[in-house]
């Protein structure tokens, strides 16, 4: 589960990791109090709250350029904000469609540090598993306000890492080891110390799948602050964090998706023109491969799971033909211990109650299969039978591109 | 011989009397597997009953495992419990915990492998199909079945198969009993980040059983595990192996935040996990409807 930038930030001055003072508000009228809390001093950044990064660089669908933006002064500050909210933001990270600004993030600009190159003082630091060794890994970087990949390739000396033993946690010699590694001094040096340590209790504590602070920024006034906010939670550890699990923003998130979670359906929507439906992640996955393979698309991931039942498959068939771009559907069935007539007398429903027109070829293999098959045979409806993946995924790109 | 278990291997269930662990226990018995104990802590002293066999139902694996003389468990616990699940197997110093439970937090499973370290118990899975060594008789009936794996799909025989994905080991599986060749065991490892056994672990063992005389390796997209698997075999294995990797439509970036790219590299994809398993001599099948092909075209039978 992913949340806003603003959220982050709220949890990371819980954790003792220092931010710039802002306020977030969802309406214009209330930009005046949030701005009236906030030092103006120094300027104010506007920043559109989405679950996508880009934003900077961004565009908005009325032409306004920029989701995040430096307001010298309270007024244009106000100007900036109402040209972004209630407005689309398309990113690098968003799609086409972009995503509607439902909330505005101010805070105090900082004032940034220089070094003596001339460049801003910006940092990178994440906490994440690192799978290969089934561990909490700090990662590090003294190149930071870019993106991470980037350094990784073109300076892959400039990023350091520190992997935590989850027997022990984060050791302070480990959060010292980065505060080094980043070059730090002084009292910098004890800022980035107590940073790491509270970073790492928010990430262990939270159950976090990442967290991710770029750039993490020295002021002109030597302080350390995270100016960007990127966390993610572990979606399996929701259930004992209920105060995570109230920053949901469902408006952040595909309303397709959403419906079919409710199902205990997983779907990701893509930008194919051939659905699939299938049973097993792996299986899933490898359907969309055999439809590209082929010369077709796929529109989506869908897994009904190891035991689905006759109401999932239906409501499978209307998500998937919630999506207009679909022009023909492949439904590829491993039962094992399901049992494939259950599913074929699912899948007839589902098309008699959608009312579907569009070519639909089913591969079935497993349990009860004969009877499955003669269940589509008998139905009537236009089913075409695939024999193995391979052959069904050449009839429906077949069936879809000769159209 | 097989690997991890066999016809005799005795099997306990933690979470028999649940509606998932019970439907299992009851399909692994039919089966002819040797489901000796269930687990389920306060319910000591009951017994769970199929097609008359009788289970007796334990409050600790260790009860269990010391009454019975189970070596194996079978982990149907639900998620907020199953860590400490596998750290009971580990305690009662099991030869294997396989942990069919699917969504355990990630922090639970850190701990529990860090906890494992140095111990005699292994563990597959979490979030895995489990595994299959068929039997003898007829449909491969009285194999041992540990997990949710459809039996009937396999056959004895001598080709190994490995891989974390369910539907898709038991779509190998069937393309290999269709065509007649049997399978020595076939291992679900489970597609959590961070689990147990690896495909190199699982790979090691088919190399080393007498029984095994190839191998397919199924993969996915994340992770590196299949790319250390692949370079092993390059360098050590002595039998033919077949791979497949799932995954290469899979949108970037939707599983894995930007720093996770960092940490697994370039050798993540689909694509670079593919060239690589050319590059190690592993006969690659282009789709998934190809997995026993792929391994044919390698191996004779």
């Amino acid at each position: 589960m992913n949340i806003h930038e603003f959220q982050a930030k709220q949890l990371f001055e819980k954790f003792g990791v220092a931010v710039p003072k802002g306020v977030a508000v969802s309406s214009v009228a209330e930009f005046d109090t949030a701005i009236a809390q906030l030092n103006t001093a120094g300027g104010i950044m506007v920043k559109s709250q989405i679950h996508a990064g880009g934003r900077g660089k961004g565009t908005f669908t009325n032409g306004f350029k920029g989701g995040v933006k430096f307001s010298p002064t309270k007024e244009k500050a106000i100007e900036n904000a109402q040209a972004m909210l209630g407005n689309t933001l398309v990113t690098a990270q968003t799609g086409e469609a972009g995503r509607k600004v439902q909330t505005i993030y101010f805070t105090e600009a900082a004032n940034l540090g220089k070094r003596p190159d001339g460049r801003d003082d910006e940092y990178y630091l994440a906490i994440l598993l690192d799978r290969a060794t089934s561990k909490p890994v700090i990662v590090a970087s003294t190149e930071g306000g870019m993106e991470i990949e980037h350094v990784a390739h073109a300076n892959p000396e400039k990023i350091f890492k520190v992997h935590v033993d989850p027997a022990v946690g984060l050791q302070a010699f480990q959060a010292r080891q980065i505060a080094f590694s980043l070059g730090f001094t002084g009292e910098l040096f004890k800022q980035c110390v107590t940073l790491v340590t509270k970073l790492y209790q928010f990430y262990w504590e939270k159950d976090c799948a990442m967290v991710e602070v770029n750039p993490l920024l020295v002021t002109a006034e030597g302080k350390l602050l995270a100016l960007d906010a990127k966390v993610s939670f572990d979606d399996n550890a929701l259930f004992r964090h209920p105060d995570v699990v109230a920053l949901r923003d469902l408006n952040e998130e595909d309303p397709k998706e959403i419906e079919a979670s409710k199902f205990g359906l997983s779907y990701i929507a893509l930008d194919g023109n051939i659905a699939c439906l299938v049973n097993g992640a792996g299986l899933a996955m490898s359907t969309m491969d055999i439809i590209q393979h082929f010369g077709g698309s796929p529109a989506n991931f869908l897994d009904v799971g190891g035991g689905a039942t006759k109401d999932q498959v239906t409501a499978a068939f209307k998500i998937i033909l919630g999506d207009s771009n679909v022009k023909g559907i492949m439904v590829n069935i491993f039962g094992g211990i399901m049992d494939c007539n259950v599913i074929a007398t699912g899948i007839v429903e589902a098309v008699k109650e959608t009312g579907l027109k569009l070519p639909l070829v089913v591969r079935l293999e497993g349990n009860n299969v004969e009877a499955g098959k003669a269940t589509l045979a008998a139905s009537g409806l236009t089913i075409v039978s695939g024999d193995t993946m391979a052959d069904a995924a050449q009839k429906i790109v077949k069936l879809v591109n000769n159209k | 011989m097989s690997i991890l278990v066999h016809e005799k291997t005795r099997i306990l269930v933690q979470g028999i009397t649940g509606d998932f662990g019970a439907r299992h226990a009851r399909l692994s018995i039919d089966y002819g597997s040797q489901v000796v104990a269930g687990v389920t802590p306060g319910k000591g002293g009951q017994t769970f009953e199929h097609n008359g066999v009788k289970v007796p139902i334990f409050n600790t694996v260790a009860d269990a495992a010391k009454q019975t003389g189970a070596t194996v468990s079978a982990i149907f616990v639900p998620p907020p419990f199953a860590a400490d699940a596998i750290l009971e197997c580990v305690e009662a110093d099991l030869d294997l915990a396989v942990a069919i439970t699917e969504g355990i937090p990630v922090r639970d499973m850190i701990r529990a492998k860090r906890a494992m370290q140095g111990k005699r118990t292994r563990l597959i899975g979490p979030n895995c199909p489990g595994l299959v060594t068929p039997g003898r008789g007829d449909k491969s009936h009285g194999g041992c079945r540990i997990g949710i794996a459809p039996g009937y799909i396999h056959k004895r025989g001598k080709v190994g198969v490995v891989s974390r994905s369910g539907t898709l080991t038991y779509e190998a599986v069937w393309q290999l009993t269709c065509k007649g060749h049997g399978q020595s065991t076939c291992v679900g490892i489970g597609g959590d980040p961070v689990n147990g056994t690896s495909h190199l672990d699982v790979i090691k063992l088919f190399n080393e059983d007498p029984e095994t005389e190839a191998i397919i390796m199924i993969g996915e997209i994340g992770g590196n595990a299949e790319v250390e698997a692949a370079r092993w075999i390059k360098a050590n294995c002595k039998k033919p192996v077949a791979g497949f990797i799932a995954g290469a439509t899979a949108p970037a970036g939707r599983r894995m935040g930007h720093a996770g790219a960092v940490i697994g590299g370039a050798e993540d994809t689909a694509e670079a996990k593919i060239k690589i398993f050319r590059e190690c001599g592993i006969s690659v099948a282009e789709t998934p409807s190809d997995m026993a092909d792929a391994l044919l075209r390698v191996w004779r039978g």
